[in-house]
């Protein structure tokens, strides 16, 4: 049955540029579509919104038991992005006192000014150039600055930290019949490398706090609201590189769209203030994270298919986000749209903890690059994509302007 | 008059969420006639869930509470001035001006008002008050501000507690008094009443229930001073908040033959109301507080909810009703949903927890200050509360509305110890409470033989 190789054409490479149509066959053979490795793949609104915030799904790779497009062998603890509750709850919770509120209601509003100077001199830099790459010029120099602050870790280590996200970033990825031993492997020893670098940084900073993420973490008064090592290692990993890979994403996303669409670019030229809700499309219409997995702790029901504990089922959020059961038109991006409760962020407990953060980012990127782009053009179309199909994006995309 | 009304003239009486959502839609809907707004109070609608908490705790000043409009409803605001009766074959409005307004549809908005201490003279006394509109919340918050010494809640509902959260969130000492067993027992039952009681408690909070406050007493200068509780003690203190519950205002429509009481105004599924011999009208419909409907979920029993949620949707099913001919009107089927923010907790509501016989804690547990009540009667789950875990609402909606099996099948990871041996949910008859429900099952509560009738002031 041709649903059954849904999932093995969607993370085809060849169809990374636009996934969309496979999207709308998901649907259509849906809710429910097994996948011939005995997973599942589901794609509609409603039910994608229903697993998001029931109970008995787990997030935690661990408790798999049946086979998974995903890679497997995973036994070391996974950071609270792939946890459940209540430990999920613990981590979290720790995770965003320096960050959000209630503890740090401020954190991510002070950021604005610094945001602005940015963007301010990445624009500064473009001028006189006939052509641009949005990723390497843009999209990339704005959220690592940012997440490189905020944290607390020195921009000039670059050249470790990209390498080790880019490792990690990899076994992230989804797809079926493939081995993927020697990438997980390098991947976990990244990922080791990376918390240890991590800790050390912030353990420079014990009793000498800076004003950043890491100092508050590892200055943390009440022995009951420390992270331990093995914790703060984790955590602070998957800050970091949730904190910029995603948005990198997303702006390069926003500008590949208004560049396809030059009537909205220019909408959003006249009518500034519509910027807010042009990102929260952008993040219905091109989200950054296209699907996520999740597993059952017991059989559940859902749509009139019984799905076993313990199997693995692909929620593909970008196929929900087009759904023409819950969006209107919803091919069609349209920065007015009202009602626009989409996936970009996902949903439920797991929502995205840096989504304040992203949105502030994102408006800020499109807002300062918008008028110089009256213009411009896009070089290649479709530009090179990056490999990865759950975290999906262009790899380059050459603009003239 | 076609059944589609697109122009022609309609009066809303009641200016506050349920009125202005209403008048938003009848716009959305396409209705170009002529709208007119009837309030009371002189202020354009404003939101009330801030003024127990934010404004109580100074963070914002009570008349910025205003209610963003999502489109201008382009209406004629007929703002601080009360309307007095309702003449249903004339179809007038009478207003406290003298003026009367024609109308070819007609929305009951009114809402509630605070229930007022039983003896005047004594909530005269300065330093007394309800809290319900801008006005009170504003003149409370100033005296929280100045540091009084004590502050006396009466009634340990919603309002109260949140109340009591606020005084004590300032520094403020405070007692609160509650006729019932346990703070909040009459909307979620024994069960978190206990968490309720434990979190007063916690905070400083000099809980007394199982108490009635019997006298409030003045000074010479007519100034609160404290009160007598029946149990012989006495408070003192310099501000009182009676907080017991609501009462409707449907005094103006007494002599409107519309089947309106202490518990509202009476009306069908898709909002219109009834007479006094329950006969359904055509030209009058009912949303928000001041309206009582029956619910399939619920055993068709008439409820009448205290909700923002509930104000939003009825008001919009109603409003579309207005405009539209008989077989496209909409029936209001939203299932209930509250909230309330105190002592640090996040507390959140599906369904009807009074609507049950027994319950499981079926995520989480009391201890972690952090779980998931569910609720059930007769095997099937009818509501659920979650405190600091609204994320599974959803979930327990679901189950509500697909009247699923009671207790829930188990699976999550956060699952409770016990989430299998249910318990009584013992709902207390709200008679014996010093708070008022905010969620009345005005018929009978199901597990008992005994409808309460109250008769006409």
């Amino acid at each position: 049955m041709d649903s059954e190789t849904l999932l093995a054409r969607i993370t085809d490479y060849a169809n990374r540029p636009n996934p969309y149509p496979l999207y709308a066959e998901l649907r259509e053979a849906g809710p429910v579509v097994r996948q011939a490795d005995g997973s599942y793949l589901i794609g509609t609104y409603h039910e994608i919104a229903a697993l998001l915030h029931d109970p008995r799904i787990s997030a935690d790779p661990r408790i798999r038991t049946a086979p998974s497009p995903y890679p497997s062998g995973e036994t070391v603890k996974p950071p609270f992005l792939r946890l459940d509750d209540p430990e999920h709850h613990r981590l979290r919770t720790l995770a965003m006192r320096p960050f959000g509120p209630p503890h740090s209601p401020g954190r991510v509003d002070a950021m604005r000014g610094e945001i602005t100077r940015i963007t301010g001199e990445l624009i500064e830099e473009l001028r006189d150039r006939k052509q641009i790459d949005i990723v390497d010029d843009f999209a990339y120099p704005l959220p690592i600055t940012v997440i490189c602050r905020l944290l607390g870790v020195p921009r000039e280590d670059e050249s470790l930290f990209q390498a080790w996200t880019d490792s990690i970033v990899a076994t992230a990825d989804i797809g079926p019949e493939e081995d993927t031993t020697e990438r997980d492997q390098t991947g976990r020893q990244a990922r080791q490398e990376m918390g240890l670098y991590l800790v050390n940084l912030a353990e420079q900073r014990r009793d000498r706090p800076t004003d950043d993420m890491l100092s508050a973490f590892v200055n943390e008064p009440d022995p009951a609201l420390r992270l331990s090592q093995e914790e703060l290692a984790e955590t602070t990993v998957l800050l970091f590189i949730a904190g910029h890979e995603t948005t990198v994403n997303l702006i390069t996303n926003g500008v590949l769209t208004l560049l396809r669409q030059p009537e909205q670019l220019d909408h959003l030229r006249r009518e500034p203030g519509l910027l807010p809700r042009a990102v929260e499309e952008l993040l219905r219409y091109e989200p950054p994270v296209h699907m996520r997995e999740r597993i059952p702790h017991a059989d559940i029901d859902i749509a009139g298919t019984t799905i076993s504990q313990g199997t693995s089922v692909v929620l593909a959020l970008a196929s929900g986000n087009r759904d023409p059961r819950r969006f209107h038109d919803p091919d069609r991006f349209d920065p007015t749209r009202p009602d626009n409760q989409h996936f970009g962020f996902g949903s439920g407990i797991h929502l995205c903890y840096g989504a304040p953060l992203a949105r502030l980012e994102a408006e800020a990127a499109l807002g300062a690059l918008i008028p110089h782009l009256s213009t411009a053009s896009l070089a290649q179309d479709p530009p090179p994509y990056r490999q990865n199909a759950m975290l999906r994006g262009p790899r380059h995309l050459p603009v003239h302007l | 008059m076609p059944g589609d009304l697109r122009d022609g003239r309609i009066v809303i009486v009641g200016a506050s969420l349920a009125g202005l959502r209403a008048a938003e839609t009848l716009r959305e809907e396409g209705f170009i006639g002529s709208l007119t707004v009837v309030g009371d109070e002189s202020c354009p609608p404003y939101d009330r869930p801030p003024l127990s908490k934010q404004v109580l705790l100074g963070k914002v000043p009570a008349d910025t509470t205003g209610l963003p409009m999502r489109r201008d409803p382009d209406a004629d605001w007929r703002l601080g001035v009360r309307a007095t009766g309702l003449d249903p074959l004339g179809k007038r409005v009478m207003l406290a001006d003298g003026e009367s307004l024609p109308f070819d549809r007609l929305l009951i908005a009114t809402g509630t008002r605070a229930r007022p201490w039983p003896n005047p003279e004594e909530a005269s006394l300065d330093g007394v008050f309800t809290l319900r509109t801008r006005d009170e919340a504003g003149g409370l918050a100033e005296r929280l501000a100045a540091g009084p010494k004590r502050v006396l809640v009466i009634g340990a509902g919603f309002t109260g507690s949140e109340i009591a959260s606020a005084c004590r969130e300032r520094g403020i000492e405070v007692t609160v008094a509650e006729r019932g067993p346990a703070p909040l027992v009459g909307a979620l039952g024994g069960t978190l009443s206990k968490l309720a009681a434990v979190m007063h408690r916690n905070h400083g909070v000099d809980l007394r229930c199982g108490v009635t406050v019997t006298t409030l007493r003045g000074d010479g200068n007519g100034r609160f001073t404290g009160a007598d509780l029946s149990d012989g003690s006495r408070v003192d203190a310099d501000v009182c908040v009676v907080a017991l519950g609501a009462v409707r205002n449907v005094e103006w429509l007494a002599e409107s033959g519309l089947a309106a009481g202490p518990r509202g105004v009476a009306c069908d599924a898709g909002c219109r109301a009834f007479d006094m011999y329950g006969i359904v009208t055509d030209d009058v419909f009912v949303a928000g507080d001041v309206s009582r409907f029956p619910h399939p979920l619920f055993g068709y029993q008439m409820l009448s909810l205290e909700h923002w949620g509930n104000a939003v949707a009825q008001a919009e099913v109603a409003a579309h009703n207005m405009v539209s001919p008989g077989p496209l009107r909409r029936p209001h089927l939203a299932v209930p949903t509250f909230w309330s923010t105190q002592f640090g907790l996040n507390i959140k509501s599906v369904g009807v927890p009074t609507y049950s016989d027994h319950v499981v804690i079926a995520q989480g547990s009391l201890e972690a200050r952090r779980l998931a009540v569910v609720y059930g009667f007769q095997g099937r789950v009818t509501a659920a509360v979650t405190v600091d875990m609204a994320k599974s609402l959803d979930y327990y909606k679901h189950l509500i509305e697909t009247a699923a099996p009671f207790p829930p099948p188990p699976g999550s990871a956060d699952r409770a110890i016990a989430a299998d041996i249910t318990i009584p949910s013992d709902v207390p008859d709200p008679s014996g409470l010093s708070h008022g429900p905010t969620v009345a099952l005005t018929g009978h509560l199901p597990d008992r033989r005994l409808t309460v009738v109250q008769p006409p002031r």
